[in-house]
């Protein structure tokens, strides 16, 4: 398999030789940010070129066709549209969250963002409380998102500011009790480690039941707190106008737009590294040349084919489902997932304890 | 060194937004406009104020989510060590879950889940 930390550790002596200490490290980090702000644009990009083609199959329409070859370019199109938007400034708002708002979803997303092992050793924050940090990291986009809602004093976005916090403060919980039932399974929160162990048979494998019933949880909360159909409570366009976003005008609507489409490819992430091996390609015991033959598929190829997958699972979710009540949301949650959840917890736990995984 | 990844990144994605917001405010147009200020709420004027009381029903979920999410601060630590300690960690736990249990249960009995 090939190990990236060969790249990253020759340009880091290279530096470090050229430059005194403090001025390689100052200059490792900058290169390190603008990687990790062009990869979050470029994912973008793809994101939403997908998800406009994704839907347009699924309604057996055609999707973008007209700015470039295929509509290739109309993302780059809408995005120098949305620069050029006048920025509206509401008289009534509260200036300096209403401003606030737009820097906290993209950080929360951005941070999170950095937490995904692309390939081995193609990853930037990587702490031994892995899993943990990626709950925190993600949950305070919620923050931005009820700040946004609340501080433009539009009724339609405290509304859907309001119920966006109770929604994704409740399916968080889901979340968390799924992923803790892998960490149950793998006894290391540290992403690196997770994806290693994953080297010998993938989580949902190895976990049998439990790990699937984690998995299904896990997809269901996710697509909750992306605020994605059949959970888009918050932005409802059909009742609150848009939502926590109504609003926005301009770039600080593009920001949004773009925490949300990263977000689910970010859940999706988690979902592929953390269920389905990450980088770590198919590994079936037994049979030794077909692992051979998995293992020349390079990392990345892997961790894009499983995330991409997943993606496209939760947008054909999302354009199949009706959208659901926000009592029927929270019943969904409190009722049957938590529940559920818990009880999964202890089943992994018991077949953890018992050696009755692979 | 991942601390200063963290800060790295912290900085850099809010340098993203700053940046963007400057070009976004010297490239696009101002134009004047008293109407344009006001609340949008499908062209029909505002009536009162935003910032009222609002809704109980999501404080109380919110209160519910700090219980489960204060447990599951305590299980993250518990979860990594059950393959080492084994038997152990299975009665442990299932005497943390069953207080927990207990507490969504007298939640359910209360009717507090229910939506009014």
């Amino acid at each position: 398999m090939f190990d990236f930390t060969n790249i990253t550790t020759t340009i880091d002596s290279y530096l470090q030789s050229v430059l005194p200490h403090s001025l390689a490290t100052l200059v490792e980090c900058a290169l390190i940010a603008l990687c990790v702000i062009v990869a979050y644009l470029v994912f973008a990009i793809i994101m939403i070129y997908m998800e406009r083609k994704v839907c347009a199959a699924f309604q057996c329409r055609l999707g973008p066709t007209r700015v470039g070859k295929w509509g290739l370019l109309q993302v780059f199109a809408d995005v120098f549209k949305m620069l050029i938007k006048e920025i509206i400034e509401i008289k009534n708002s509260d200036k300096a969250l209403y401003n606030l708002a737009p820097f906290l979803v993209i950080m929360s997303s951005m941070i999170t963002f950095s937490c995904l092992p692309f390939d081995k050793g193609l990853q930037v924050l990587d702490f031994n409380i892995g899993v943990f940090f990626i709950m925190a990291a993600s949950s305070f986009g919620i923050l931005g998102i009820l700040l946004g809602g609340w501080s433009s004093n539009n009724k339609f976005s405290m509304i859907g500011a309001m119920r966006s916090g109770g929604q994704m403060i409740s399916y968080e919980l889901s979340m968390g009790l799924s992923l803790l039932a892998l960490v149950v399974l793998s006894g290391s929160m540290q992403i690196s480690d997770i994806v290693e162990t994953q080297t010998q048979g993938w989580f949902i494998f190895r976990g049998h039941i439990p790990a699937f019933i984690a998995f299904i949880i896990y997809l269901i909360a996710g697509n909750a707190e992306t605020n994605r159909a059949p959970f888009d409570l918050p932005e409802a366009e059909s009742e609150l106008t848009s939502g926590f976003h109504t609003e926005y005008s301009g770039m600080g609507f593009g920001f949004f737009y773009v925490a949300e489409f990263m977000n689910l490819f970010i859940i999706a992430g988690i979902a592929s590294t953390i269920f389905l091996g990450g980088w770590a390609p198919l590994y079936i015991p037994g049979l030794d040349r077909f692992n051979e033959v998995m293992a020349y598929i390079p990392g990345f190829v892997w961790f894009l084919g499983k995330t991409f997958f997943i993606i496209w699972l939760l947008m054909w979710i999302r354009w199949t489902f009706p959208r659901l009540r926000i009592d029927q949301v929270l019943v969904l949650e409190w009722k049957y997932l938590v529940p559920i959840g818990l009880l999964n917890l202890l089943i992994m736990t018991i077949c953890v304890v018992m050696g009755w995984t692979f | 060194m991942n601390l200063i990844l963290l800060f790295t990144m912290i900085v850099a994605s809010a340098a993203f937004v700053g940046i963007a917001m400057i070009v976004t405010r010297w490239i696009s147009p101002r134009t004047f406009n008293r109407q344009k200020g006001e609340t949008y709420e499908c062209g029909v004027p505002t009536q009162g104020q935003t910032w009222i009381h609002f809704k109980a029903g999501y404080y109380l979920f919110a209160i519910l989510f700090l219980m489960f999410d204060i447990e599951a601060i305590f299980l993250f630590p518990w979860a990594t060590i059950v393959q080492e300690i084994g038997m152990s960690a299975l009665v442990g736990v299932l005497f943390f879950l069953f207080f927990l249990i207990l507490g969504l249960a007298y939640a359910w009995r209360k009717k507090a889940l229910e939506w009014k």
